[in-house]
């Protein structure tokens, strides 16, 4: 196991499929010379150089545009964003154009580009540089999307969807970027030695699968299903519930798309209890859809409605106090469980 | 073989970096009341954007993009503009949103993270638009906005801004492309400041000037030097009265620099150098208008000393009223969300008040 942080995992997964694999490269907006405006790409300017680490004018349909025809074409392009927030500029290239490739070309020309970049609120940085778009994607058909929420599947997921045939939407998080940095203490509190990549040496080709939910605490009492950032409050919050006698199973699907409803379900039979936290907006949400197929599945076995906890129903305030009134937290979690758990 | 087209890119200076005149200047600047006037307003933003850097350092505002080495470009321009002309400003503007009326206290409330402050209380900037962050969105939405004064028949022009960097986005060429195809009543200005946060400008496009992106727009792009206030000022007066009598958009990149940091979450030192800060310092518009004003006597070191005081306390005072704002209140994250508060919001919107009391 090695201590690294998120940033360094999603940097070692790059560089180990840029070894091995010619055809892949870097692009996006100070991914070169500045080493990535959140320092994801430290050093491999220096590395690779710059025919492989591009640096582009502030041109994200231009760039993504581009990743796309040079993926058509053969390449293996990860297309950086500085912000999920600013892929909507290239809307049309990233939804309407790379998941579709395949399938209008009549399985002629297949689009496997990464896009990836910070997804979520960063923290104050106002409704329009704020936005979660796992929910918005994740409906579209043609596409992958990860949501990894600890340098190890940072590490295992970028490998893969860097390997992958088909595009896949990578959501990071500016606010985990450093997760990991105190070493495994930070963690090692509910995720002992879960939360670290394997070292090369352990591991040379460490990967992990899309589709392949992970129990990241295993309990007894109530099923809490969250991925990305939301997966830390879900664990606090478990832990803290715990105290109170109620064992909580914490599953990360990771992935969205595929999603492994499978792990939820089976977790949902032994408790009988499901909440859904979401970090993006409930209506029509990644939340609402994982409650609808739990339903589908586990109507019988459910002991109490399927709580979602989202943001709230509003764009994200600018103002810090409103910012994180309206995001889901670890209090919103345990108020949630315990209510729906009859617990309160 | 015929040349069809025939195209050229004019560049403007009248002060010098050392503050002397280096042509015949325009009327406008034979009256020293009106440079004056720049002047003072140019120290002034300069005094604020100093203090708001320090009100970020000790925790007061969120994250703050200094203005720092383009006053002069930020002031010609909005002190250029008619009243109901409208202003679609970038993040770095605050220098024009002053002169358009928008106070000191509401950009603080701004970048203290609060969307109050986009709500203009000056009858003057009413119609300007806030700050919008996905780069180069607002000329679109500066289109637009003369596009409706064009379907009115008003005589207004939109003037908007984005940085060197923001030509590089689609949204610049496919707004440029409309206003010249319409004709619209458009000022489109290019900040050239060299640096997009760490891009310097020759990474950012092969062309070599930003004004010629204009001409493949179909009308005319002029250079500017940024930090001389009068080339500004006849560039955007100009442009002004091309669009208001209907002759369609004009472009204006004015060169200048960047002197400080992309905002306070940024250290510039670690991607330039400082030899190439030096010299930019060199250039700066402030100390060049001020050395022409006080050859040409009609400014002095007591005018001065009275100046820097009168600014200081107008921030000061900017600066309290801003601390002293009651905070928001929750009900807010719902009171602009729709015209009208659709019933499913109305409940959430009770329970935020229930949550936030409790
Ligand atoms: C669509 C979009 N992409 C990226 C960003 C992130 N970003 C914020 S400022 C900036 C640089 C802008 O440089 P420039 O246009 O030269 O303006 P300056 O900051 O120099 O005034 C970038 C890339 C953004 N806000 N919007
Ligand atoms: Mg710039």
């Amino acid at each position: 196991m090695q201590a690294i942080q998120y940033r360094e995992a999603i940097r070692e997964a790059m560089v180990e499929e840029m070894r091995r694999d010619e055809r892949v490269f870097l692009m996006g907006e100070e991914v070169a010379q500045y080493n990535g405006a959140y320092k994801v790409s430290q050093g491999m300017l220096d590395e690779f150089g710059p025919r492989r680490v591009v640096d582009s004018p502030i041109s994200e349909t231009g760039f993504s545009g581009l990743g796309v025809g040079a993926a058509m074409y053969g390449l293996r392009p990860i297309i950086e964003f500085m912000s999920w927030s600013f892929c909507l500029v290239a809307a049309d290239q990233i939804i309407n154009n790379a998941p579709k490739m395949l399938y209008m070309s009549g399985g002629q020309f297949g689009c496997p580009a990464v896009f990836r970049g910070n997804n979520g609120a960063g923290g104050q940085l106002g409704s329009t540089h704020s936005w979660c778009v796992e929910s918005m994607f994740s409906s579209v058909p043609g596409l992958k999307l990860a949501v990894p929420s600890t340098p190890r599947d940072a590490k295992g997921l970028l490998k893969t969807a860097i390997r992958d045939d088909d595009p896949v939407f990578f959501l990071e998080s500016e606010r985990m970027l450093g997760l990991g940095a105190r070493g495994g203490k930070d963690f090692s509190r509910y995720l002992k030695d879960t939360w670290a990549p394997p070292t090369p040496k352990q591991d040379e080709d460490f990967t992990i699968p899309f589709g392949v939910a992970d129990i990241k605490k295993p309990g007894n009492d109530v099923t809490i299903v969250a991925a990305g950032r939301p997966v830390h409050f879900a664990l606090d919050a478990a832990e803290a519930l715990g105290k109170e006698g109620i064992d909580c199973e914490v599953i990360d699907p990771r992935t969205y798309r595929p999603l492994d409803i499978d792990t939820i379900v089976k977790s949902v039979r032994k408790t009988n209890y499901c909440v859904v936290v979401d970090q993006s907006w409930p209506f029509a949400s990644v939340g609402s859809e994982i409650a609808a197929q739990v339903y589908e599945h586990a109507m019988d076995d459910l002991d109490n409605k399927v709580i979602r906890i989202n943001n709230d129903d509003v764009p994200a305030p600018y103002n810090r106090t409103l910012e994180q009134e309206m995001l889901p937290n670890t209090k919103k979690i345990i108020d949630t469980v315990r209510a729906v758990t009859y617990n309160a | 073989m015929t040349t069809v087209a025939n195209f050229a890119i004019d560049y403007r200076q009248y002060l010098n970096e050392h503050g002397e005149v280096n042509t015949k200047l325009p009327d406008f600047a034979n009256n020293s009341d009106t440079l004056i006037q720049n002047y003072q307003d140019m120290v002034l933003t300069r005094t604020f954007d100093l203090k708001a850097v320090t009100l970020q350092r000790t925790g007061k505002l969120g994250t703050f993009p200094p203005i720092l080495g383009q006053e002069a470009l930020s002031v010609g321009i909005g002190s250029s503009m008619q009243k109901d002309d409208v202003l679609v400003p970038s993040y770095r503007d605050h220098g024009a949103q002053f002169q358009r009326g928008v106070s000191m206290q509401e950009v603080l409330l701004y970048w203290g993270g609060d969307e109050r402050g986009s709500n203009f209380a000056s009858a003057n900037a009413k119609d300007d638009l806030p700050i919008s962050v996905p780069i180069a969105s607002q000329y679109l939405h500066a289109a637009g906005i003369a596009k409706a004064f064009q379907y009115r028949q008003q005589k207004r022009v939109a003037v908007t801004f984005c940085g060197d960097g923001g030509t590089s986005e689609g949204d610049f060429y496919e707004a440029i492309n409309l206003a010249g195809t319409w004709k619209l009543p458009v000022v489109f200005i290019v900040s050239n400041n060299q640096w997009a946060i760490s891009v310097p400008r020759d990474i950012q496009s092969g062309c070599e000037t930003l004004a010629q992106k204009a001409i493949a727009a179909g009308f005319t792009g002029v250079q500017v030097d940024g930090n001389d206030i009068i080339a500004v000022r006849e560039a955007s007066l100009n442009a002004l009265e091309h669009a208001r009598n209907g002759n369609g958009p004009a472009l204006i990149e004015a060169i200048t620099y960047r002197l400080g940091d992309h905002t306070t979450a940024d250290d510039a030192k670690r991607y330039r150098s400082r030899e190439e800060t030096n010299a930019a310092w060199q250039r700066e518009p402030i100390a060049r208008l001020k050395s022409y004003l006080v050859n040409i006597g009609v400014w002095n070191e007591e005018q001065e000393k009275n100046l820097q005081t009168q600014c200081a306390a107008k921030v000061e005072k900017a600066v309290k009223a801003f601390l002293d704002m009651p905070k928001p209140n929750v009900t807010e994250i719902f009171d602009s969300l729709y015209a009208q508060l659709p019933e499913a919001l109305i409940e959430q919107r009770e329970e935020a008040i229930s949550e936030a009391s409790s």
